[in-house]
């Protein structure tokens, strides 16, 4: 506690205070009702920059931009009811992909809540299983011991989302505030346990032919370095989820990309055939594992995860090490012989060789990898890319040159179409010296795109590349691979004009279809700075390959 | 309770769960949520406060599946749980309880 003079504050004072005193300098939200007193004393704020989203799901994942790109939690704001149940999406997909979030939301003042009044919706009890904790406050005191938690919530351990439910009248209310709390950071983890440390490095020395497989975990400890040079020292062969692209550079002589179900056919047959998988940070979801009995059949497993729960969830490990991965992949980088696995590696680079990512188009602009690739071509690694969900979540995935943790933000867990261009807001009002650029569709840009306007209205340097095959793709390759080619409810019969709709919400766009450049006129769009849509056809029958049929094994890949 | 009869159910392997507990409104939902959402029935639920009525005893009846050991640790990452522990079924909390349900 911090003793200054003695102040009279309200509740909705207290917060934004509080949320000063914690660091916060940009928020996004969008104000009603139950809210209005936290939003009158923002007002007075001239530390903290309010984002007014256009929907509320918009201004949590503008949080989570800001939040992923920066590995700090952010806050997001909402009213009551409505507010608060437009909010719940962004919410639980920080919860599936372990992002510190703070949503803060105004309720029904106390003496109202049961009793159905306007704009009431039990918001505690339908964030119970999408937050990490939440609270409803009983006081304007207890926002003093509140606030701070929540922040040091959402970091500690596993980051995760906080909601705290304000009612109006503990936000009207009016008390004497002498000591303040000191801003709530990261609780410090307990070392890990030195003996399993030992068992993993000798399980690590003993493999003849062990992969490195790191996960989201990784980049959110901030130990993408630790993690190379462990690879580097062992000769470990070196795969990532989805959340953990960038972590390694793709183009390391050691990384075999993305695993999993668009996984490239020679990282799942390596994983097939080790017998050792260091699991760092990775929660062996299904998209990553396919058929679990299926996945690494002969391998042991060394899991390291920050969340004890994770450990024997899935696959049950032969040393699974609670505790910061950072923390450990530090310890055990001493304590692993240096190896040369000269014939594991001359197999894994045969692998790579026979059935490498097959990238057909990568050299026309016009084809969804070429796009990919000459978006690509524009920039450099000080990028950041997010998407939205589908077939170009994909094809980026797979194509796109991450080489730095946190470069990649992705709807990973969740899976939320909608995402990506909120979520590149939100990294570009973190990081304003980046240039942003949101890959999407023509079915997820559309979930969200009432944000255009935020884009334009706050001048973010972000550039939405609208991968438009007027189909929900993944949706339409799924009927077409396994559903006998009955496509139903996946074709768009009307089209919007992006590029009107762009430009009718305030943000610059052009058509890459009508360039006679496409590589020029990129240049070009990407170089400028300011928010800016780029629009380009791709053929609706294009897939992502190769793919692994739902519930079959990684090794049997169609495709590719 | 399902439509096993009493018999049947005796013949499942049960645990007993205590859980120490922050004593404030909400804290149950966390726990019996954990469960639901898994489809995994509780059979039995005893709660009490302890000591000055800060925190809050949670006795748990359930059965034993695979799901077991997963539930524990998901019950002990909950903010407001302050300790889980597991005993056996021959745990007599419940069955000298049992008198008020007959």
């Amino acid at each position: 506690m911090s003793r200054e003079a003695p102040e009279s504050l309200s509740g909705a004072q207290i917060v934004v205070r509080l949320l000063e005193r914690q660091g916060i300098r940009t928020l996004a939200g969008i104000p009603g009702g139950a809210i209005l007193p936290i939003y009158d004393a923002l007002s007075a704020s001239e530390l903290i920059h309010h984002v007014l989203a256009r929907h509320e799901q918009g201004g949590g994942f503008m949080a989570q931009g800001m939040a992923r790109a920066t590995g700090l939690p952010a806050v997001c704001m909402a009213s009551s009811g409505p507010g608060a149940t437009n909010l719940l999406t962004a919410i639980a997909d920080a919860k599936l992909d372990s992002i510190p979030l703070v949503a803060i939301t105004g309720q029904v003042p106390r003496a109202m809540i049961g009793t159905d009044a306007f704009q009431e919706v039990d918001t505690y009890g339908l964030s119970i299983p999408i937050t990490k904790h939440n609270f409803l406050v009983g006081s304007a005191e207890e926002l003093l011991q509140v606030i701070p938690r929540a922040f040091r919530i959402a970091a500690s351990g596993r980051p995760g989302p906080v909601l705290v439910d304000i009612p109006k009248d503990v936000q009207n209310q009016v008390i004497e505030v002498a000591d303040w709390p000191a801003p709530g950071c990261a609780d410090p983890l307990p070392p890990p346990a030195a003996d399993l440390i030992a068992r993993a490095a000798a399980m690590i020395n003993e493999a003849v032919r062990p992969i490195l497989y790191l996960g989201g975990g990784v980049v959110h400890s901030g130990a993408a370095v630790a993690a190379v040079a462990l690879a580097e020292k062992a000769s470990l062969p070196t795969v990532m989820t989805l959340m953990a692209l960038g972590a390694m550079p793709v183009d390391h002589q050691l990384s075999l990309g993305m695993l999993g179900m668009h996984g490239a056919r020679c990282t799942n047959l390596a994983l097939d055939e080790c017998d050792l998988l260091i699991a760092v940070g990775a929660r062996f979801d299904d998209r990553a594992t396919g058929k679990v009995a299926g996945f690494c059949p002969q391998a042991k497993i060394v899991h390291i995860d920050i969340d004890p729960s994770e450990l024997d969830k899935i696959k049950t490990a032969h040393v699974g090490i609670a505790g910061d991965v950072g923390a450990v992949l530090q310890l055990l980088l001493p304590a692993v012989a240096g190896a040369l696995r000269v014939d594991w590696l001359a197999r894994v680079a045969h692998l790579k060789a026979e059935h490498p990512l097959r990238t057909p188009g990568i050299d026309d602009p016009r084809s969804p990898y070429g796009l990919i690739r000459a978006v690509a071509d524009c920039l450099d690694d000080e990028a950041t890319i997010t998407t939205d969900v589908g077939q170009h979540q994909m094809w980026v995935a797979q194509a796109y040159p991450l080489r730095r943790p946190r470069q990649w933000l992705t709807s990973g867990g969740l899976g939320t179409m909608g995402f990506g261009m909120p979520a590149a807001i939100g990294a570009a009002l973190a990081e304003p010296q980046r240039t942003v650029v949101c890959f999407s569709g023509d079915g997820s840009i559309l979930m969200n795109i009432q944000e255009l306007v935020t884009a334009a209205e706050e001048g973010v340097n972000v550039k939405i590349v609208l991968m438009n095959n007027s189909s929900l793709g993944l949706v339409f390759q799924q009927q077409t691979l396994f559903y006998g080619e009955r496509i139903y409810a996946s074709k768009f019969k009307g089209m919007p004009d992006f590029v009107r709709v762009a430009e009718g919400f305030g943000v610059p766009a052009i058509d890459l279809d009508g360039a006679s450049d496409p590589r020029a006129a990129l240049a070009a769009a990407l170089s400028t700075r300011g928010p800016m849509l780029i629009h380009a056809r791709i053929e609706m029958r294009e897939q992502v390959l190769p793919m692994v049929p739902p519930g079959a094994a990684n090794k049997d890949m169609i495709g590719g | 309770m399902n439509s096993l009869t009493r018999t049947e159910n005796q013949a499942l392997a049960r645990a007993v769960l205590e859980l120490d507990v922050n004593n404030h409104a909400g804290v149950m939902s966390h726990v019996v949520g954990l469960f639901s959402r898994r489809a995994y029935n509780v059979e039995a639920i005893l709660v009490m406060p302890v000591g000055g009525g800060q925190t809050s005893r949670i006795w748990l009846l359930v059965n034993e599946d695979e799901r077991l050991e997963q539930m524990v640790k998901q019950v002990e990452k909950l903010e407001d749980v302050l300790a889980v522990r597991r005993h056996g079924t021959e745990h007599e909390v419940f069955v000298r309880l049992e008198e008020f349900f007959r």
